[in-house]
């Protein structure tokens, strides 16, 4: 194939070169690639991804990022509440040892100690980071970076800029970065890793523009592509959250954990339809706003677990105290964590005490009885909850309760990893950010995401490089590309097939029956169920076709990424019926509490040499004494 | 359930044409709704960017009944009721397929700003101190979702195609989230005068009506620094002082 790059950025008219010729289907299943080369591969470019790269261009190894979509539009724009870190700004209380116990109690003690110890212990240095790189965060009145109060966190600990704290930190990396030497390839999907023997030594992708196969040889490889909230109907998540990146490392080998862990965070729009799952940020609590049923009751007072009982308010003045700073008043019920939150609400809309549209209400208008200018002040800290009800809803919050309700909001379980190097159990392959896992346990704190891509984007970047400069680049044989590529394009040659199915419909589908059977609330019939349909969903992906040409074809790229869906899809599914009881986010109606034996152990995913997934149940790790002593304390 | 033609923007060997479909809207619909169920039920390969569907990341931007706008947070009810609605790409940037087009113009003319460069740290753990009213303007600035209606409506770039010449309104939004931020001690006034052609706004404002996230960019962002730029480079007072005291 000609390698035939035309571009003219002034001109309005763009050559039609591609269309004629590749309309052909000899010309479409052509598999010739492009090929490049990188000490260090990046694939992603949120703040995870970005952290990465810039760590891994400062210790002068050449890289490369892989964006899905065009540089900086990846879904950690729609972060919104803050970045944890124990700067100690607000209440000097606070330390990384609060900042630990808070995370491993937050993830029900499943969490590897060690991630959660590097990462309370380094947050404060990556968030100060990226005030030297031009991050503009809310000020304390002495200049300080100011720290609002979430949910599970002890102490304000949560650094933000409004509401928008993701689009501030994604942009500043983006900014830093596009001064480093790194390469920046937009608009292309990574569809698979390349192995030599154990080792991963690269990548296989198309851009999205042509649809032209690249090659990219790697000595390492780091996965940074995010969560999978849109194998799910209801989903905060952006459209690029596919799950594709845990997939990548699963079929290149690599061990899955803790995958039944799903977060449904309490607060997602319910009305309208469209907008469905669109997220509320938990910053709303933060401020003040209080969480009712249709009688007006504040239910979250009627359902305290005893992991909180100490610190959480029994009285709706103290905690309203809490919301405003008042060291001395424990927080209200609405910042419990949010599983519990999301259990709540779901049990108040079953038992009939939802609002019309199938939520419950979440009131920060109501603070106009405390503060005399509560609409300036609403408008000021949640700028963007604000915009975005009046837009999408017609609802105006500084006057009306919104109606909320739980949506798919992130995937604690991922790419299993070492703490201190992010790499996975395949040699040359690191993770790191939400498709990585360990950090989170059974549940993630708020803001604690944020600065979880901080540190362990750095940790990764910093030794994908040290293990680049100690390693010689692998070769990939020619079979594996033309396996790869054939596959790729086997959608094309499926289009007149009596069985060819609509990718978008496959898709569709599989949401439906993800969020019937292994949504909040689980139970062994239906998870058997949900295997029993996912095992027909693979079969419909392998029959997923298109028509039209290479040329940005959504219809081919929905093909190609249902194989990741669905594998991703199976892990949840799979792992959900093996762990048989409720901790964290994962709930199972047949098994409500808690169990000893589960208390110990990790669900561990992993592909068999047969190509089957495995399920395994894996001890925990045995936590460090001094770090058990400090939760101890705590508790 | 009503039924809305949609007339979008197809492109084909020969250019492009407006292609009619009809789809069923629903209460609450956004046009980029309709666009992804036109995609699943009548055209597959529809192209389209998109991401976040909420306003926040910017991708979506085009050009609807001749308005640019964000797909996603412009609702069907707001439309003229019984009137096809029209989609097209934005008209300043080269089309790649349908509704896609080439914004790397964009993201060559940022990497050309002079990237931010802090004073010294105020206090000895490194940290720096700034007033919140300090700062409020510069968040005003960094709200920016870089969707690139503003640089699609600027009649210097979209009439007279002088994207060599000068950089657009989201990069005078960023130009002046650097200058006036509080720690930020690089001059880029030279580059604004000179590659960056300040000097080409006519301050028409047509960027701040389109920007979706109501930066005031005309009045806050390009006024100020047009000042700066006259300060320096024009103020006779200060020419003369400079004749002299070579």
């Amino acid at each position: 194939m000609v390698q035939f790059v035309w571009r003219d950025v002034r001109g309005l008219v763009r050559a039609p070169m591609f269309y004629g010729y590749l309309d052909r289907l000899e010309d479409i299943l052509m598999a010739s690639y492009e090929t490049y080369h990188h000490d260090v591969l990046v694939i992603g470019s949120g703040g995870a991804g970005l952290r990465a790269a810039i760590e891994a261009s400062v210790a002068g190894v050449s890289v490369a990022v892989i964006c899905r979509s065009l540089l900086g539009k990846a879904h950690t724009v729609m972060a919104e509440g803050g970045v944890a870190a124990a700067l100690a700004n607000v209440d000097d209380r606070d330390s990384w040892k609060v900042h630990f116990t808070d995370t491993m109690r937050g993830g029900q003690y499943l969490n590897n100690w060690r991630m959660a110890e590097l990462h309370a212990k380094e947050a404060p240095d990556r968030v100060r980071e990226l005030e030297a790189w031009g991050a503009v965060f809310d000020r304390t009145d002495d200049g300080k970076i100011l720290q609002r109060n979430f949910g599970g966190h002890k102490y304000p600990r949560l650094a933000h800029v409004g509401d928008r704290t993701g689009l501030e930190l994604i942009r500043t990396l983006q900014d830093y970065a596009i001064h480093q030497k790194i390469d920046v390839y937009q608009e292309h999907t990574i569809v698979s890793l390349l192995k030599e023997g154990e080792k991963v030594v690269g990548a296989f992708g198309y851009d999205r523009e042509k649809g032209l196969f690249k090659v990219f040889h790697a000595k390492a490889v780091i996965m940074a592509t995010g969560g999978m909230g849109k194998i799910y109907k209801i989903s905060s998540n952006s459209g690029d959250c596919t799950g594709g990146g845990i997939s990548l490392a699963y079929h290149a080998g690599a061990e899955l954990i803790d995958m039944e862990f799903v977060q449904f965070h309490p607060t997602g729009m319910v009305w309208p339809p469209s907008v469905r799952g669109l997220l509320i940020t938990e910053g709303v609590r933060g401020e003040g706003g209080v969480l009712r049923n249709k009688q007006g009751r504040r239910f979250m007072f009627d359902d305290i677990p005893e992991l909180y009982k100490g610190q959480t308010s029994t009285d709706e003045e103290e905690g309203w105290r809490y919301t405003q700073g008042d060291k001395n008043a424990k927080r209200p019920p609405e910042l419990l964590t949010r599983d519990h939150v999301a259990r709540c609400i779901t049990r108040e809309i079953k038992e009939g005490r939802g609002s019309p549209h199938g939520g419950v209400y979440l009131d920060i208008a109501w603070i106009k009885e405390k503060i005399s200018n509560a609409s300036e002040h609403i408008k000021r800290k949640l700028p963007s909850m604000y915009h975005q009800f009046k837009e999408l809803a017609g609802v105006d919050i500084t006057k009306e309760p919104m109606e909320v309700g739980p949506t798919t909001h992130y995937i604690m379980g991922g790419v299993r990893v070492d703490a201190d190097t992010q790499m996975t159990t395949v040699p040359g392959l690191f993770a790191a950010g939400e498709c990585a896992a360990g950090l989170h346990g059974a549940n993630r704190l708020g803001g604690n995401s944020l600065s979880d891509l901080l540190v362990f984007g750095k940790r990764a970047g910093e030794h994908a490089a040290v293990y680049a400069k100690g390693t010689k680049a692998g070769s990939v044989d020619d079979k594996q590309l033309e396996e790869i590529a054939t596959w790729v394009l086997s959608p094309f040659e499926r289009e007149s097939t009596p069985t060819a199915e609509n990718p978008f419909q496959v898709q569709s589908d599989l949401q439906e029956e993800m969020q019937k059977l292994v949504g909040i609330v689980r139970v062994e019939s239906e998870l058997n169920e949900a295997i029993e349909k996912i095992k027909a969903f693979r079969e419909r992906a392998g029959h997923a076709a298109c028509g039209g040409n290479r040329g940005f074809n959504p219809g081919w790229h929905t093909a190609i990424e249902l194989k990741h869906m669905v594998t991703v899809a199976e892990a949840i599914a799979l792992a959900a019926r093996e762990r048989k009881e409720s901790r964290g986010g994962h709930f199972r109606e047949d098994y409500p509490g808690k169990s000893e034996v589960f208390a110990k152990i990790n669900v561990s995913i992993q592909k068999d040499a047969a190509g089957n997934m495995v399920v395994k149940q894996v001890p925990k790790l045995k936590i460090r004494e001094d770090l058990q002593q400090i939760i101890d304390e705590m508790k | 359930m009503a039924k809305v033609v949609f007339n979008i923007w197809r492109t084909n060997p020969s250019g492009g044409e407006f292609r009619a479909y009809e789809t069923d809207i629903t209460e609450g619909m956004v046009v980029l709704d309709a666009v992804h169920q036109i995609q699943a039920e009548h055209a597959n390969d529809l192209a389209v960017r998109w991401n976040c569907k909420a306003g926040k990341c910017g991708s979506c931007s085009a050009e609807i009944n001749g308005h640019p706008k964000l797909m996603c947070m412009t609702r069907m009810s707001d439309m003229p009721e019984g009137k096809p609605v029209s989609i097209q790409p934005m008209k300043a940037f080269p089309v790649i397929k349908d509704l896609v087009t080439d914004v790397s113009v964009n993201y060559r003319v940022k990497k050309s700003i002079k990237k931010f460069k802090p004073r010294s740290p105020d206090a000895p753990d490194g940290t720096w101190r700034m007033a919140q009213v300090d700062i409020d303007r510069v968040q005003e600035f960094r709200k920016c979702i870089e969707c690139f209606l503003c640089q699609d409506v600027c009649h210097v770039l979209r009439e007279h195609a002088l994207h060599d010449k000068f950089a657009g309104p989201r990069h005078m939004v960023y130009n002046a989230a650097l200058e006036m931020h509080p720690l930020d001690i690089e001059d880029r006034t030279g580059d604004l005068k000179n590659a960056h052609g300040i000097g080409f706004c006519n301050i028409t404002k047509c960027c701040t009506t389109v920007c979706p996230e109501n930066i005031h960019i005309t009045d806050n962002a390009i006024i100020p620094l047009k000042e700066r730029v006259a300060d320096k480079f024009y103020d006779p007072l200060m020419k003369l002082f400079r004749i002299f005291s070579k």
